[in-house]
């Protein structure tokens, strides 16, 4: 049954590859010059682009193209001069403790304003939640850093405007790349919250449409659970409210909100780039923007596949994880096989 | 203790909505006696279920505000009790099986937990009741309602039970605990004519072995005749007729009452009756006096301007319709 | 969702028809809210030049000795560091906005949704399968990416810009389309309307897209918001209107480093992009109540 899914993905997968060969390929410009710069001689260019199989057919190019792509060979980037994976290796860590904190965040402030406006709805806690949320929805990331930075770091100064660390703190030894995580198997704390208090205003930039749409998503879901007979039923048996909330009340009400969340993963990741802009965050996604606007071609074929595979890895998390909190599915997919 | 197991007396509910108030309860009176099983019968619509549901204060996430009266219950009234009172009542006093066995089951979780977890907030109150301990109740609960191979089911979901083997299994949930009123609502009406019967020789034979009281709501005439002592007839939101049940399907007085029951064809000839005209009234805007004259063939001057109380036309039957005001008829 | 069989429905848009719309959108207070901004918005860009006191704002004009002013009576939201009017340039800019989210929409609305149709109505085949196939793909890159990728191939204006963006963005409508009509397509008065022998084009355009017209038409109000968070996204970067045409992203970009000093720069176009997305939000919503089939 996923292997059904696995498949499918593999083909979109590819088919995004074509798409990005066909794309780096129509980018006027000699790639060959870009490579190796205005003062090389014809001669170089020319070896440079029978190794590179410029010359031959674009299917031949193609196939050459996708062959190194499997062994993880994007190229080198025109713009560092080193391999690609390399690069992405290095800028990746970053997003991702970028993006896992955003995640954080949706899920502990967005879920729990939904479930709170749910339960109180209708009353003013319920309106102030509802309000808060709209404000996520219609103020977009860039604008929020903006005036986050502006007023916690500028005015208040309880926060701290750049980068990842401050600069007289050195980096803990390399494990997952993941400053704060890495920090804590040292237990160096100090590191750790520095490294913290660095992640606060970007993550929460980058989360903020998340949590709104979440809450939004959850308060809908539990609002309308909440009617439900078999929750009536639980309270006639003398179930206390409490019970009733935590376990059969969520459970239901987390399913379109878990179908939500691996999707805006991978959104999270890709539009990390313009707060790692604001913040001077050394990420992925500002990598990626980087190579789109100078035309690095192989640095931009690199990160839209690696995005493609978070946003599709993260579909197939979907369908197992919503499989999980709803068991009619496999049950019924049972009784037809 | 053998006064009234419980009492409702002129209860007045109504919902908040957005063009106003549906003004659902009306001055509802109904008591039940200690061991006693009453019948309440009345067309969908007619706000029964939503009186059930206030004896248990489980009107859910609704709108719903009590204007006036009473609902005692073992001579406490339980408007006034507070959350751990209300509590103990729904645990191990009252109980209720719902219409619908399939909306009334939780679909995301085994019937085993369900039941572990009604187990544990009822008799498990204050005991510490293991594991295995809870399974064999469960299993015992099962198999009461005669439900083949308990153990198995404990494991399955809802959704691979059949309709019969729910309504089973809410029965059984029912019976988890200690009661002693048991709030049957509809009961068998989702099911299967086959299954239907064999459900509710079940229901009959535990209430007998538990000897509690039992409130049976129902549209299904023939169902009620059989099994109760005395039945209320209601309309609209009050109560507007009761007697022993077959004074009041022999004699039906109340032109509601009659209408009602003459709708059920009878083996002994006479045909089809015609029905009522006219339909249940909207609740925001309710007909002034008694709520059902836009309908009645016998309405008077009265009956538009002020609501008949019950009045006794002879032991234990009585009716609220102005044609029976003593003195009259 | 209510079914529209034979279109004829809607050609009998009364006056009545109208009112009741009026009722279900105006019971939501905020509705009323966005409508209000919206217009008040949309005024302010149409009458631009007759608003602005300092027209020469929106062009190649510096004057330094004016620059980095903070607001006051005759720069309401204060200069910036060429020394031109703020106020002038976010109204201008609110033009560039609209004019972007009008043209997107006009393009990706109008492919997405013929593509859905066909593909819808003639599922299965081979033209389902290559459209769908398509747009899955497109679907399965983060919109920003797509339209930085498609931008990045482009030479950087503002035209190019709405065409990158209009590529992404069709895709949505074309998936929505798709779905409604494949559940329309069973319906039995098109299978009616078939017997008959109506042409195809007929069916497609007469019968079924009525149907989706609801959930089209609230989606492309909210749908403003979007793709103007989005271009004032890619205009933030530099990419779309090049200057010295005024562009809400632009203009806080260009604040963003003189924080917290010159805060104006960037905080009266911030406030107004948000303003902006609100109104249209705001206002899709209420949309979205008059086609709601209420639930009693």
């Amino acid at each position: 049954m996923f292997i059904n899914r696995i498949l499918y993905s593999i083909f979109v997968l590819w088919g995004l590859s074509v798409f990005i060969f066909v794309i780096s390929r129509i980018v006027p410009g000699d790639p060959a010059r870009m490579t190796l710069g205005a003062r090389a001689s014809e001669e170089v260019l020319q070896r440079f682009r029978i190794a590179m199989h410029y010359d031959k057919s674009i299917v031949v190019q193609y196939y050459h193209w996708f062959k190194d792509v499997l062994h993880g060979d994007f190229g080198i980037s025109l713009i560092t001069k080193h391999p690609v994976l390399e690069d992405i290796s290095r800028v990746l860590p970053a997003s991702l403790e970028l993006t896992i904190f955003a995640f954080i965040f949706i899920i502990i402030i967005g879920i729990t304003i939904g479930v709170i406006s749910a339960r109180y709805h209708n009353t003013w806690v319920d309106n102030l939640g509802r309000f808060a949320a709209y404000f996520g929805i219609v103020t977009p990331s860039f604008v929020f850093a903006i005036m986050g930075m502006l007023i916690f770091c500028y005015i208040l100064e309880v926060l701290p405007a750049m980068g990842r660390l401050s600069p007289e703190l050195i980096y803990p030894p390399k494990i997952t790349g993941l400053i704060t995580i890495d920090a804590l198997i040292q237990g160096n704390f100090i590191v750790f919250f520095d490294a913290f208090k660095h992640l606060i205003l970007p993550s929460i930039s980058l989360g903020l449409l998340g949590m709104a749409s979440d809450a939004r998503i959850t308060r809908a879901s539990v609002y309308n659970n909440l009617g439900k007979d078999y929750i009536i039923a639980a309270q006639s048996y003398g179930i206390p409210d409490r019970v009733i909330m935590f376990r059969d009340l969520l459970k239901p009400s987390l399913i379109p909100v878990v179908s939500l969340l691996a999707l805006q993963f991978g959104s999270i990741l890709s539009q990390a780039f313009l707060v790692e802009l604001i913040f001077n965050w050394p990420g992925f996604a500002r990598y990626g923007m980087t190579a789109i606007i100078q035309k690095d071609l192989n640095a931009i074929s690199g990160v839209v596949l690696i995005l493609g595979i978070f946003r599709i890895g993260g579909n197939i998390i979907v369908d197992f994880l919503v499989g999980l909190l709803d068991p009619r599915i496999q049950l019924i997919k049972e009784r037809s096989e | 203790m053998k006064g009234n197991i419980l009492e409702i007396k002129n209860l007045s509910l109504h919902f908040e909505v957005f063009g106003g108030s549906l003004k659902v309860l009306d001055g509802v009176n109904f008591t039940v006696g200690h061991k006693e099983k009453v019948g309440l019968i009345g067309e969908a619509g007619s706000a029964k279920t939503t009186t059930m549901k206030a004896i248990m204060k489980i009107l859910g996430m609704t709108t719903a505000r009590i204007s006036k009266g009473e609902i005692l219950f073992q001579g406490r009234d339980i408007l006034k009790m507070n959350k751990a009172e209300v509590q103990e009542v729904r645990r191990n006093k009252i109980s209720m099986i719902f219409q619908d066995p399939t909306a009334a089951l939780n679909p995301y979780f085994s019937i085993g937990s369900q039941i572990k977890n009604i187990i544990k907030y009822s008799v498990g109150m204050g005991k510490k009741l293991t594991k295995t301990e809870i399974k064999a109740r469960g299993i015992e609960a099962l198999r009461k309602v005669m439900l083949p191979d308990p153990e198995r089911i404990l494991n399955f979901y809802p959704i691979q039970l059949s309709g019969g083997m729910r309504q089973r299994v809410c029965i059984a949930m029912a019976f988890l605990s200690n009661l002693n009123l048991l709030i049957a609502d509809e009961p068998g009406t989702s099911l299967d004519v086959t299954i239907k019967d064999q459900v509710l020789r079940l229901l009959e034979d535990l209430v007998d072995e538990k000897e509690i009281s039992v409130i049976l709501v129902s549209h299904a005439l023939g169902m009620v005749k059989n099994i109760t002592d005395r039945t209320y007839v209601m309309y609209a939101g009050s109560m507007v007729e009761v007697a022993k049940t077959a004074e009041l399907f022999a004699n039906p007085l109340h032109p509601y009452s009659k209408a009602l029951i003459a709708v059920v064809p009878k083996l002994t000839g006479g045909g089809i009756s015609q029905g009522i005209p006219g339909y249940i009234p909207g609740y925001l805007n309710p007909p002034s006096g008694c709520r059902f004259h836009p309908r009645c063939s016998y309405v008077m001057p009265i009956c538009k301007v002020e609501k008949p109380t019950f009045f006794e036309v002879k032991e234990n039957h009585q009716v609220a319709c102005w044609l029976f005001k003593k003195g009259r008829n | 969702m209510k079914k529209i069989i034979f279109s004829q429905v809607l050609t009998s848009k009364k006056w009545e028809n109208v009112q009741r719309d009026w009722y279900k959108f105006s019971r939501n207070r905020l509705s009323i809210i966005g409508l209000f901004v919206v217009f008040v918005i949309l005024s302010l860009a149409i009458f631009a030049p007759l608003i602005t006191v300092h027209p020469e704002a929106v062009s190649k004009y510096v004057n330094f000795s004016e620059a980095n002013q903070p607001p006051s009576l005759s720069y309401p939201f204060g200069t910036d560091v060429y020394g031109r009017d703020i106020f002038t340039r976010t109204i201008y800019a609110f033009r560039i906005s609209l004019l972007m989210s009008f043209v997107v929409l006009s393009i990706s609305v109008s492919v997405g949704v013929t593509l859905g149709l066909v593909a819808g109505y003639f599922k299965g085949s081979w033209i389902d399968i290559l459209v769908m196939r398509i747009t899955d793909i497109f679907l399965s890159i983060p919109a920003l990416i797509l339209a930085l990728s498609i931008c990045a191939i482009l030479p950087r204006n503002l035209t190019t810009t709405m065409i990158a963006i209009s590529l992404v963005w069709w895709t949505w409508y074309c998936r929505m389309t798709y779905g409604i009509v494949s559940s329309v397509r069973g319906e039995f008065f098109i299978q009616a309307v078939e017997l008959i022998g109506a042409g195809k084009l007929r069916i497609l355009f007469k019968e079924i897209l009525p149907n989706c017209l609801s959930e089209i038409i609230t989606k492309m109000t909210l749908d403003v918001g979007a793709v103007i968070l989005i271009g004032s996204s890619l205009s933030f970067v530099g990419l779309g209107a090049q200057p010295p045409t005024a562009d809400l992203g632009s203009m806080i970009a260009s604040g963003a480093k003189y924080l917290p000093d010159l805060w104006w720069i960037s905080m009266f176009p911030s406030i107004a992009l948000v303003m902006l997305v609100l109104g249209f939000n705001l206002l899709g919503d209420g949309i979205h109540e008059i086609f709601r089939v209420s639930e009693g």
